[in-house]
């Protein structure tokens, strides 16, 4: 009796529901997740999940009551045959049960509300003894210049575990809006053109946070990544050191490092690459990352491809072809047509870049 | 089913004329122009579906290959597009259009050509948009168009989509005027606005949130036109502009919007629940004030949209309780719908099962809505899957669910013959499995760090499992949908009679014959309570136990009798096709100005013919009583009379003038 | 027009005139919108001019005036027409879609001389957005004058006597409405400056 099919399935709803839970949570504890919001590695990332989880719960129990509701209620009183026209009782409302399930959630909410504006209000509070970092989104890639202590890097953040990391946002006036989001140390927060946004992220344990652009930006919007290494204080004094170390420029000769270097002026790769203390001063009006210490990074593109002699060879013979870029509208890099030779050369002296 | 009133065969006298193409092209009827925005929404339905399906084949694996990113962005831009403007809003219009009137016991909306020219322009939007896929490619700027990306001026494709919202807008705007004004002005004589159906009730609150959220999306879509265009630098920010502004232009309108989107569906549902059950709607006023209070309350909230643009947290504070409050009133209008089934004597036909479907996902789709307003953690979920999951258990789960309660439960009214039952059921039950199969598993990817609007994802980041899941469920409910094409299009033909009430249902429409005919019924009914036509089927004893009367209480026209009743109706007029199609030829101008200018002086020059010809269609045929106290026409008795005219009538028939 | 089948109506409500404000009551939310798109860009003139340098009071106030004389006139032409005196009826249309279009002649003229003075629709989001406002309001005022004007004509061809419709009064709900708007603008953009 189809009637009979409708209420098996609909009994084991609440089963259904619980196993989709249990994987759920199950999932949360894979490793396999490094964007996962559910396993926060930093202070207010965890304030977050513990805000979450407790409406969770309370959701959960709402939706087992509603459901089991809807449930039984089709049961007990489905049509039986040989009664299809049992009259029923014409009930047209109960005030007091309004009332009640009127005021039963607005409490409940209302308990919600409590923690929730305290993590709000928490959650943006500025941070005392903060490392500051000023991030620029651009169409496709991240920009970060660590204000005290004058290094500018793209795309891979490196921070200290254990302090708080302010993060001032922004985008060039051409720009469009991006979203700064690594889920396992912070919600995410808006990059957008003419406004400065702010966001604290911290890590409480050492290791690789990946993130990426949470904000349709646009053609490469998808691969638009970035990576967080949180260190131990002392390496990243080493990193920060290592970051305002000289650039290894090559010296003059006959080494494919010197070549590519004399390339990376003639072809116009220091109009819009960076490289600190060079004739390469970069910018622009369609800048690209600094590459001061390229070399030291395990990603490049927007953090999406492994920084392997392979790849930059794809990388320079087409960029476009690796990742959706519109350089003639300024967005990306364009096509220097170089030969094979120009790229061997140039991607020797990136690579030295250390 | 119950057997208690008579069901005569398909009535001849209620079947149309089919009149051709050009009596459709032309027509002011409020059935027909339902039945072509039905038809149309199922099209685009079709459409976006098609879209979304890319869009899983796409995203089944990491690092997909199977389209660009550039033709994803098109994709899901149009999917959402599509899906919004294109099908969920114009299926309600199918239904407000074809029902409100005949719920509230009247022949027609109140300005029948306008009706019109809401359907073609709406059809001429349509259009408009989707030919930009042969001119340039389709709008790829997400189907909430955000600054600056929307406008960056060197392709023409959101050109496209901001012209062709602004067309659309007007369209829906002109519907809510129209709709404000019949169900103000035109209810039947005892039909207090609280004896109205609950249905006609928040096509009512629609027609507000309409009127009052279109206008700001449409000065955002002006700014970004001129953006486009003309150099303006309303988002423009190295000049001072404010790209966040056009974020609150929309969301004035967007938030509103999704009520838009949902509320006809709860008004389907409680229609379909109380039939179903045998008993009334538990709770009728408390359900109409919550959706009203939803409608009120839905301006409050837009900023939730925004939570992490940088509001700060006075601001995220604020719209977040705000949004919080508005889950009391669905969660009453829930606990009515539950109290409806309680106590009844529960069948299940496909309507009714896709009605509780509606109940049961709904409250998924509110509940991580509920999830959102909890700022802090929307800061993780905004611009993830979550929120992909949330919105399509709302749209899908919600308006969806509820609109093919609709076309079951109301198919049979509007085409004389019943959808099949059996391949109802499995049509329901594929969907129901594949929504879940889609939409669940986007809960856990949007809570494991994936974005949303992303072309592809990496290897390695754990998605590749679920996104493969809802990659399989999304087939599943294409399968449902190919099943219901082919019990519409079978049960069409050769479906079962409906008769006039094959539900033993409760209100006005079902007192007509099925279809109706043209002119809805024979005579006015007078309505003296909600749920009239149960009331006159069914009296009550002290026990509130339902007691049938010795009544047969079905408009005349229902009961096989041909051609003895014949009321003047509106002329049909071709004067709406006509303004629809010189507005969207201003449209194409537009886009290619200055070249375009000539198109564009045609497009006015047909405009204006348009109008000119639409009002003095008005001035050659004076009406008696023009000041809309239903009167009516010269040939037509005194207001108040039940008795039938001898006037010759039909479509296109008789000498008076269109609205 | 309305639906002329045998209708008895449940409510006194005129069809027209419930169109009418309804669909004012959405144009009210227009140029709420375009009016706060102001209120944020009004300090927003990005080197270019400014309202300080721009706005010649005095001379907006005699427009100003002259809108709001075209209300007077409106209203005596709504009376007119309730007295079934056609004659007066047409003069005071005639006087008010005039006034409406010296109104116009106006905002043109001003609008030259900001343009010649260096505000242009392209110049700052002040200018964007002070053009966009006045220019939708002038749009609206422009209708209106057609509409004023086909009111004549109709009431030379066919007479607009009070059993003929609701015209002459729907006019006059827009038109006041045009009006009012005017007021705000007014008020928010040229007297109350940062």
């Amino acid at each position: 009796m189809k009637a009979g099919l409708t209420s098996k399935l609909r009994r084991r709803r609440p089963v259904l529901a619980g196993l989709a839970l249990l994987v759920l949570v199950l999932s949360a504890c894979s490793e396999d997740l490094p964007q996962n919001s559910l396993a926060p590695a930093s202070e207010r990332a965890q304030n977050i999940q513990d805000l979450f989880v407790l409406t969770m719960i309370i959701a959960t129990v709402v939706f087992v009551l509603v459901q089991g509701a809807i449930i039984y209620t089709a049961i007990k009183f489905r049509r039986k045959k040989g009664e299809e026209d049992r009259p029923v009782k014409q009930i047209h409302g109960n005030t007091k049960l309004e009332i009640a399930w009127t005021i039963a959630p607005a409490l409940i909410l209302a308990g919600l509300a409590v923690p929730t504006v305290q993590t709000i209000f928490e959650n943006a509070e500025k941070p005392a003894n903060a490392l500051e970092i000023t991030v620029t989104g651009h169409q496709w890639w991240w920009e970060y210049e660590y204000t005290d202590l004058g290094i500018v890097t793209a795309n891979e953040m490196h921070i200290p575990v254990g302090q708080d990391v302010f993060l001032t946002l922004q985008a060039d006036d051409t720009d469009v809006i991006h979203s700064f989001w690594v889920p396992r140390l912070s919600g995410k927060r808006d990059v957008v053109p003419g406004h400065i946004n702010t966001l604290t992220i911290s890590a409480d344990e050492t290791g690789l946070f990946l993130g990426q652009c949470a904000e349709f930006c646009g053609l490469s919007h998808a691969n638009m990544r970035l990576r967080v290494q949180a260190h131990e204080p002392a390496d990243f004094d080493a990193w920060a050191a290592g970051q305002l170390a000289a650039a290894n420029i090559p010296a003059e000769g006959d080494s494919q490092a010197a070549e590519g270097w004399e390339l990376f002026i003639s072809k116009g790769c220091s109009a819009c690459h960076t490289v600190n203390g060079t004739e390469a001063v970069g910018g622009g009006i369609n800048p690209g990352p600094d590459l001061t210490h390229f070399a030291q990074r395990d990603t490049f593109a927007g953090a999406l491809f492994d920084r392997t002699e392979e790849n930059l060879r794809s990388w320079l013979a087409n960029p476009s072809e690796m990742k959706a870029m519109e350089p003639d509208l300024n967005r990306g890099m364009p096509n220097l047509g170089l030969s094979d030779e120009e790229i061997t050369a140039l991607v020797a002296f990136i690579q030295g870049l250390s | 089913m119950a057997t208690i009133v008579e069901t005569p065969p398909v009535s001849p006298a209620a079947a149309e004329p089919k009149g051709g193409l050009w009596a459709w092209v032309t027509s002011v009827d409020h059935k027909k122009i339902g039945i072509m925005y039905g038809i149309a929404a199922i099209v685009f339905f079709v459409i976006g579906g098609i879209e979304a399906l890319f869009i899983r084949l796409q995203l089944a694996v990491p690092d997909g290959t199977l389209v660009s990113e550039d033709a994803f962005n098109q994709l899901f831009t149009m999917h959402g597009t599509t899906m919004v403007f294109l099908f969920v809003m114009p299926i309600a219009a199918a239904f407000g259009n074809y029902f409100v009137p005949i719920m509230i016991g009247a022949r027609d909306v109140a300005f029948p050509r306008l009706n019109a020219l809401s359907f073609w322009l709406f059809i001429s939007g349509g259009v408009f948009i989707s030919s930009s896929f042969f001119l340039g490619g389709l709008p790829d700027g997400a189907w909430v168009g955000y600054s600056p990306l929307s406008a960056q001026p060197e392709v023409i494709r959101m050109d496209f989509w901001v012209l062709g919202l602004a067309i659309l807008g007007v369209a829906s705007l002109l519907g809510a005027v129209n709709f404000i004004t019949t169900i103000f002005t035109m209810r039947a004589p005892g039909m207090t606005l609280f004896r109205m159906p609950v249905f006609a009730w928040m096509q009512l609150v629609v027609a507000f949130l309409l009127a009052f959220s279109l206008p700001l999306v449409t000065v955002g879509l002006f700014q970004v036109l001129f953006d486009r265009n003309f150099g303006t630098l309303f988002y423009d920010a190295a000049s001072g502009g404010d790209p966040i502004l056009w974020q609150h232009l929309f969301w004035l309108f967007g938030h509103p919007e999704v009520y838009i989107l949902i509320l006809p569906a709860m008004g389907i549902v409680s229609e379909v629940l109380p039939t179903f059950s045998r008993k009334p709607l538990f709770g009728y006023q408390f359900v109409v004030f919550a959706g009203a209070a939803i409608g009120f309350l839905g301006f409050g909230v837009w900023a939730h949209h925004m939570f992490t643009a940088g509001l700060g947290p006075v601001a995220e504070t604020a719209f977040g309780l705000m949004t919080m409050t508005i889950a009391v009133p669905t969660g009453i209008k829930i606990f009515n719908w539950v109290g409806t089934m309680w106590g009844g004597n529960i069948s299940f036909p496909t309507p009714m099962l896709f009605a509780i479907g509606f109940v049961a996902m709904f409250t998924i789709g509110g509940l991580s809505g509920v999830t959102h307003s909890i700022v802090p953690a929307d800061t993780q979920q905004h611009d993830s899957y979550y929120v992909v999951a949330h919105f399509h258990y709302v749209l899908f789960g919600g308006a969806v669910f509820g609109i093919f309660s609709g076309v079951y439960y109301w198919f049979g009214k509007v085409f004389g013959r019943q959808l099949n039952e059996r391949i109802g059921k499995l049509h329901f039950w594929l969907m129901l499995i594949g929504f879940n199969l889609t939409f669940a598993p986007m809960h856990i990817l949007g809570l494991n760090g994936m974005p949303r609007r992303i072309a592809t994802y990496g290897d390695g980041l754990g998605w590749n499992y679920w996104n493969f899941v809802a990659t399989v469920g999304s087939f599943v409910i294409a399968l449902s949908i190919l099943v219901f094409l082919i019990n519409a299009i079978r049960s069409y033909r050769k479906g079962e009679p409906a008769g006039a009430d094959p539900w033993d249902g409760r209100t006005l429409e079902w007192t007509t014959s099925s279809p109706p005919a043209n002119y809805n019924f024979a005579e006015v009914p007078i309505v003296e309570a909600v749920d009239d036509f149960w009331y006159k089927k069914y009296g009550e004893d002290e026990d509130h136990m339902p007691v049938r009367l010795d009544t047969n209480p079905l408009d005349p026209s229902a009961l096989d009798d041909d051609g003895e009743f014949h009321v003047h109706l509106p002329s049909p007029s071709y004067f709406p096709i006509l303004l629809a199609l010189g507005i969207v030829t201003v449209a194409y101008g537009f886009l290619w100005i200055p070249v375009g200018f000539a198109v564009m002086a045609l497009g006015l020059g047909i405009m204006l013919w348009a109008i000119f010809g639409w009002a003095l269609e008005d001035i050659d045929h004076p009406m008696g009583g023009d000041d809309g106290q239903g009167g009516g026409h010269g040939d037509d008795d005194d207001p108040g009379s039940e008795v039938s005219e001898q006037v010759p009538a039909g479509i296109g028939a008789g000498s008076g003038g269109g609205e | 027009m309305a639906i002329e089948a045998s209708q008895p109506a449940a409510s006194t409500l005129d069809i027209r005139k419930t169109a009418m404000w309804a669909f004012l009551a959405s144009e009210l939310m227009f140029f709420g919108g375009l009016i706060s798109t102001f209120l944020l860009y009004r300090a927003r003139t990005n080197g270019g001019p400014g309202s300080e340098e721009l706005f010649d009071i005095p001379f907006t106030s005699v427009s100003s005036f002259v809108l709001l004389m075209s209300s007077l006139t409106m209203v005596l032409a709504h009376n007119a027409w309730e007295r079934n005196d056609e004659r007066q009826l047409r003069l005071w249309l005639v006087a008010t879609a005039s006034l409406g279009m010296v109104f116009l002649g106006g905002q043109f003229f001003e609008f030259s001389t900001f343009v010649h003075e260096g505000l242009k629709l392209d110049t700052s989001p002040f200018g964007s957005s002070f053009y966009l406002l006045t220019g939708f309001h002038g749009a609206h005022v422009a209708v209106g004058v057609l509409m004023l004007s086909a009111m004549v004509i109709i009431s030379y061809r066919v007479g607009l006597t009070k059993a003929r419709g609701m015209n002459v009064e729907l006019v006059a709900l827009y038109w006041h409405f045009v009006d009012i708007i005017w007021i705000v603008i007014f008020t928010v953009v040229y007297l109350l400056q940062v």
